[in-house]
């Protein structure tokens, strides 16, 4: 994994994200919390997807989840990805879900509400976060 | 008392070019086929159309796309109303109800509702044309982790939901494989239909993995062509030269941010929303659906649709669609020209031109019995559903 990975397409923090990725290079897995309503969301919209305020704080997430859902992918459209290889959707302890790979466990060992935590895929200026089994 | 928008409005053209691999023609020149077929087989005259709704497919994010342009390539003056729509795969049913509802309010007689697509190109894979732009070294933002992941398109998406149906239901390859298996019964009978060779439960097992737990013959086809359909009012319908199909229902339903706290986004879509309303509005319930051409891009999605409009219970729809209902003499025919997997993928015109055929008793060998028909468009991932049903009776 973590060899092809270095390949693959690797993300650059923009303007709204930025908060994200600083804090995946600490090891923190940041979501955003309205400060009104206090409701969680995935970064990196301007606005609470519940009651609209544009009054946003950054929260640390537990890094915690289970597997929402999956699929392994046997199909490949670019080469730095080597087939088959899984992805999924986890629901964070928080309630968003984030998309992911599932690290450490073979692509058959995968379960729907299988508990994992975050694991670090770390780049020379980014981090990514993947998940493994708790 | 019936609904007052029960019966006012019935489809009197359809227009269909040729489908699949179909090259030489940019998807303008295709739609222009398909308006010139629409308009004759209505019997009106071109002059008399007033209204043009207008869908790109895929073609419509290069750039190639039909657009509002179409209505001067087609020569049409003084149209009352013109629209070029987009509510992914939804809306070729909504162009129907948007067309019904403003001649509903006197603002427009004839309406033409035209899809064109010709994402295939010579030479070229029938992959590529929907595995979406060639990926940036360095993508931006939080969207980069999804290519980070490997995520590719809406086979991924659909992939992720049949999966979680499968694991909290017990839906399984035998159940999703009878979908496909009979729906392409049906496309033997279509000769519009792209796959017309014989295929067993035991050739949708040993297709490929495209992503688990979708194998290729879980996957709609990509197909170049138009569809054109003319909505008119429904007094004038009677005069013309096609038995009308009239519109008894309409609704749409949209359920939301599949990544929200909250969402049930993979076993629940928004039919759920729009059976409520289209039912309501025709005054019937499923027991009352004679025919289903249901918007069919994998086929879970034909399994989720029929458990949100009620035909059985949530999660049941494996074990609904197993016994074969769906396939020719079943009990509940469905998507009877091959639909999106094995007759042509021309987003909701593939359900919409499958049930203005049977509406009109024109499906020859694969002719069913048609009181009511339920013609369903879904996009997005199970994001955007839009509902009609249909009829050959006025009332
Ligand atoms: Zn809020």
């Amino acid at each position: 994994m973590a060899e092809d990975a270095a390949t693959r397409p690797l993300p650059e923090a923009d303007e709204a994200s930025k908060p994200f990725f600083d804090g995946a290079m600490l090891g923190k897995l940041m979501l955003m919390k309205c400060a009104d309503c206090g409701a969680m969301r995935i970064p990196s919209r301007q606005h609470c997807d519940v009651c609209l305020s544009a009054n946003t704080d950054w929260v640390e997430a537990s890094g915690r989840g289970v597997v929402r859902t999956f699929g392994v992918m046997h199909r490949q459209y670019h080469p730095a990805f080597t087939v088959p290889y899984n992805l999924a959707f986890v629901e964070l302890e928080e309630g968003p879900r984030i998309v992911t790979n599932i690290v450490g466990i073979g692509d058959a060992d995968i379960r729907v509400g299988m508990p994992v935590v975050v694991d670090w895929e770390r780049h020379e200026d980014v981090a990514v976060p993947n998940f493994r089994p708790a | 008392m019936p609904h007052p928008a029960r019966g006012a409005t019935a489809i009197t053209g359809l227009g269909i070019t040729p489908m699949g691999r179909i090259f030489g023609k940019s998807a303008t020149e295709l739609a222009a086929d398909a308006v010139r077929e629409a308009i004759q087989d209505s019997g009106l005259k071109k002059s008399e159309i007033d209204g043009l709704l207008i869908n790109a497919g895929i073609t419509g994010s290069t750039g190639h796309g039909i657009n509002l342009s179409l209505q001067n390539y087609l020569g049409l003056q003084d149209l009352r109303l013109l629209n070029h729509m987009n509510a992914a795969g939804s809306t070729a049913a909504q162009m129907v109800q948007y067309a019904s509802l403003a001649i509903a309010a006197g603002m427009a007689t004839n309406v033409v509702c035209v899809f064109a697509d010709a994402p295939l190109v010579e030479g070229k894979s029938t992959g590529a044309a929907y595995g979406g732009p060639a990926r940036p070294s360095r993508p931006k933002g939080m969207a980069a982790l999804y290519a980070h992941a490997g995520f590719y398109g809406a086979n991924t998406s659909y992939a992720l939901a049949t999966r979680r149906h499968m694991d909290l239901y017990g839906t399984n390859h035998d159940q999703l494989g009878a979908v496909a298996v009979a729906e392409r019964a049906w496309a033997t009978m279509n000769p519009r239909a792209q796959m017309r060779e014989p295929m067993t439960l035991a050739d949708y097992h040993a297709s490929r993995w495209i992503i688990e737990p979708l194998h290729l013959l879980d996957c709609c086809l990509v197909s170049n062509g138009a569809v054109a359909v003319i909505v008119s009012a429904a007094d004038r319908a009677a005069d013309l030269a096609q038995p009308p199909v009239y519109v008894w229902g309409m609704g749409q339903g949209h359920p939301g941010d599949p990544l929200r706290a909250g969402s049930n986004w993979e076993t629940e879509s928004g039919a759920k929303i729009a059976a409520q309303t289209a039912f309501g509005m025709a005054g019937l319930g499923p027991q009352d659906i004679t025919c289903c051409e249901l918007y069919d891009c994998y086929t879970y999605t034909v399994v989720v649709t029929l458990e949100d409009y009620g035909f059985c219970k949530k999660g049941e729809g494996g074990p609904f669609v197993q016994d074969g209902k769906l396939g020719p003499g079943g009990s509940l025919p469905t998507n009877t020209g091959g639909g999106e997997l094995s007759g042509y993928y021309m987003w909701g015109m593939t359900p919409l031109s499958e049930a203005v055929i049977q509406g009109r008793g024109q499906g020859g060998e694969r002719q069913v019995k048609n009181d009511a028909i339920l013609c369903t468009g879904n996009g997005g991932t199970l994001s955007y559903h839009g509902a009609l049903i249909l009829s050959p009776h006025r009332s």
